[in-house]
């Protein structure tokens, strides 16, 4: 089985989830005496492309152009379909990212290729892949079967272990891509990033705040005890819905499906739509006055207890064990 | 301006997920089935804009007679038509924008709105399906749109922050939570909605591509710990997420 997989660069360095989908179609090739190939598109991407060989990539292809200078999605979309035509790719892997998202249906389509988009799990059956993906926000598992012979798969961040590099570099080469002005009918011309902020879904480690937190100010503490254990703050729907917090933060079913190592949330109650949306999460801590809350049914570690007090006491014990770092 | 919202009928955000006889579906009894939360920006924004340029809001599903349901919710909503295109199959995404496509192509609309994902098979892709099959620009997740005569500006978010992207109509746009507060339907819009027709129209079939072999629900977790009541405890959870999880 050849696999291609389009590898995502931020400032030149692989992307983690990148490197877990790399890892992932490793481990599917090796069952398979397949191929892996990275693909990084846009400028300076040799760096990223290379760094692909750590993670179990055979070869690495870069392709670049004034079109895919910036995001474009039609001219990213024609770059991974013919590249995926060119190296002859049974499968087309993409991390479930903002960028693999957009791309992923319109590359399946332009490949008459059958997508599993947002995968937790591949595993092979008689030689063919099984993707194992949530649906109703993780209320339920499917398992489905592409069944077109060309194949494509997103892969859901966090959730694939990319294990540390071998430190290998895969061999780069460029493929050259003959694009027109028509393929950059969609294009980027803009990028705004958030004041350094982690975004929720990509943390290892998310602190969320709910309405028992009384008042937007409130979420102060969450965002020191966030700092105190390097993690993004996320929030539960009804305090997003108030206004206390942007929509970026919200976890759930109409927000981030987040799968960090841990999770706290704090004075959550535990909607089913907001459990929907972090259940999945490595380890959780439940920090909530009221003891029936749904969501110390779903967590390892809980604190009875008031969060005014616990919150802070907890960033101050995590700064005492880490030195303050 | 023509302007055609999709919509989808997907069980309530607070729904309970049980998984049917045959076990590679979604045991529908019971469950409460409501206009696809993304949906609703996606509508509200078509009435927006044509408050503002006038024009005619259409909204289409693809899908069973249930769907009518929430084709009335966008007529009451101040859609001007509704159309149905019925099918009692369960689809994969490719199947539904199959469908839609070719309803779309025959209408010839400046815009289509999705919402960035249906709240059930959470698949995020008939909107970029539906564009590719018709070969139109896509821009997914937004929530900011500015149309200026044939030009589209707009902001899409992104893993901790947005872009600003554009791109020319006729054109595809996926709604996010944020692109606007949709409006709850007037008394009035919820009679008028009751006798507006919809249109019903078989939905084009294409064999599918991928198929459900299994569906069951997560494993329910073990009981947790409780590791005290107030403050005092919390020495105790971080020796339990230090040296137990090895989380921090």
């Amino acid at each position: 089985m050849k696999i291609l997989v389009l590898a995502e660069q931020r400032d030149g360095k692989l992307r983690k989830s990148s490197a877990e989908a790399v890892r992932a179609a490793r481990t599917l090739a090796d069952q398979t005496s397949g191929e892996v190939i990275a693909l990084v598109v846009g400028p300076s991407g040799s760096g990223a492309a290379a760094e692909t060989g750590g993670y179990g990539a055979h070869r690495a292809l870069t392709v670049d152009a004034p079109q895919v200078a910036a995001y474009s999605t039609t001219a990213w979309t024609k770059a991974t379909a013919e590249v995926a035509v060119a190296v002859g790719a049974n499968a087309v892997i993409l991390s479930a990212t903002s960028l693999g998202k957009d791309l992923a249906p319109r590359v399946a389509v332009r490949l008459q290729a059958g997508l599993a988009a947002d995968c937790t799990a591949l595993r092979l059956d008689g030689g063919a892949i099984i993707a194992t993906r949530p649906v109703y926000a993780g209320k339920a598992l499917t398992d489905i079967r592409i069944t077109t012979p060309v194949q494509i798969y997103t892969l859901r961040p966090n959730v694939f272990t990319s294990g540390a590099s071998s430190g290998g570099a895969a061999p780069v080469q460029t493929q050259a891509v003959a694009f027109t002005d028509a393929d950059t009918a969609v294009r980027v011309t803009d990028v705004q990033m958030g004041s350094g902020k982690l975004d929720v879904a990509e943390a290892d480690i998310v602190v969320s705040g709910g309405r028992g937190l009384k008042a937007p100010e409130n979420f102060k503490m969450i965002e020191e005890l966030a700092a105190a254990l390097h993690g993004a703050v996320g929030a539960s729907r009804a305090v997003v819905d108030a206004g206390w917090r942007p929509h970026a933060e919200q976890v759930g079913q109409t927000g981030k499906t987040v799968s960090p190592t841990l999770y706290v949330a704090v004075a959550v109650s535990g909607a089913i739509q907001h459990l929907a949306g972090m259940s999945s999460s490595k380890y959780i801590v439940a920090i909530n006055k009221d003891k029936d809350a749904p969501i110390f049914q779903v967590a390892d570690y809980g604190i009875v207890g008031d969060a005014f007090e616990v919150v802070p006491a907890l960033a101050a014990e995590v700064k005492k064990l880490t030195g303050g770092a | 301006m023509k302007l055609i919202a999709c919509v989808n009928h997907v069980p309530d955000t607070a729904a309970k997920i049980n998984v049917a006889a045959g076990g590679t579906s979604i045991d529908k009894n019971g469950v409460n089935f409501v206009i696809n939360p993304y949906d609703e920006f996606a509508v509200e924004e078509c009435l927006r804009l044509k408050e503002k340029n006038g024009g005619e809001v259409v909204a289409v599903s693809v899908g069973s007679d249930a769907h009518k349901e929430t084709l009335r919710k966008a007529l009451a909503m101040g859609a001007d038509k509704a159309v149905l295109l019925k099918t009692d199959d369960d689809r994969d995404s490719f199947g539904i924008a199959s469908a839609l496509a070719g309803y779309i192509k025959e209408q010839s609309p400046d815009l289509v709105l999705f919402g960035k994902q249906s709240v059930d098979g959470d698949d995020a892709a008939v909107g970029g399906m539906v564009a590719e099959l018709l070969g139109l620009p896509s821009v997914t997740v937004v929530v900011g749109l500015a149309i200026d005569g044939s030009s589209v500006t707009a902001e899409r978010e992104i893993e901790g922050g947005k872009e600003t992207v554009k791109a020319s109509l006729p054109c595809v746009i996926t709604a996010q939570k944020g692109l606007n507060e949709p409006r709850y339907p007037s008394l009035k819009g919820i009679m008028g909605a009751k006798s507006k027709p919809i249109e019903e129209r078989p939905a084009a079939t294409v064999p599918a591509r991928v198929q459900v072999v299994g569906m069951k629900k997560p494993a329910a977790k073990a009981a947790g710990k409780i590791v005290g009541t107030d403050a005092t405890a919390v020495p105790e959870l971080v020796r339990l997420l230090h040296e137990e999880a090895k989380v921090i």
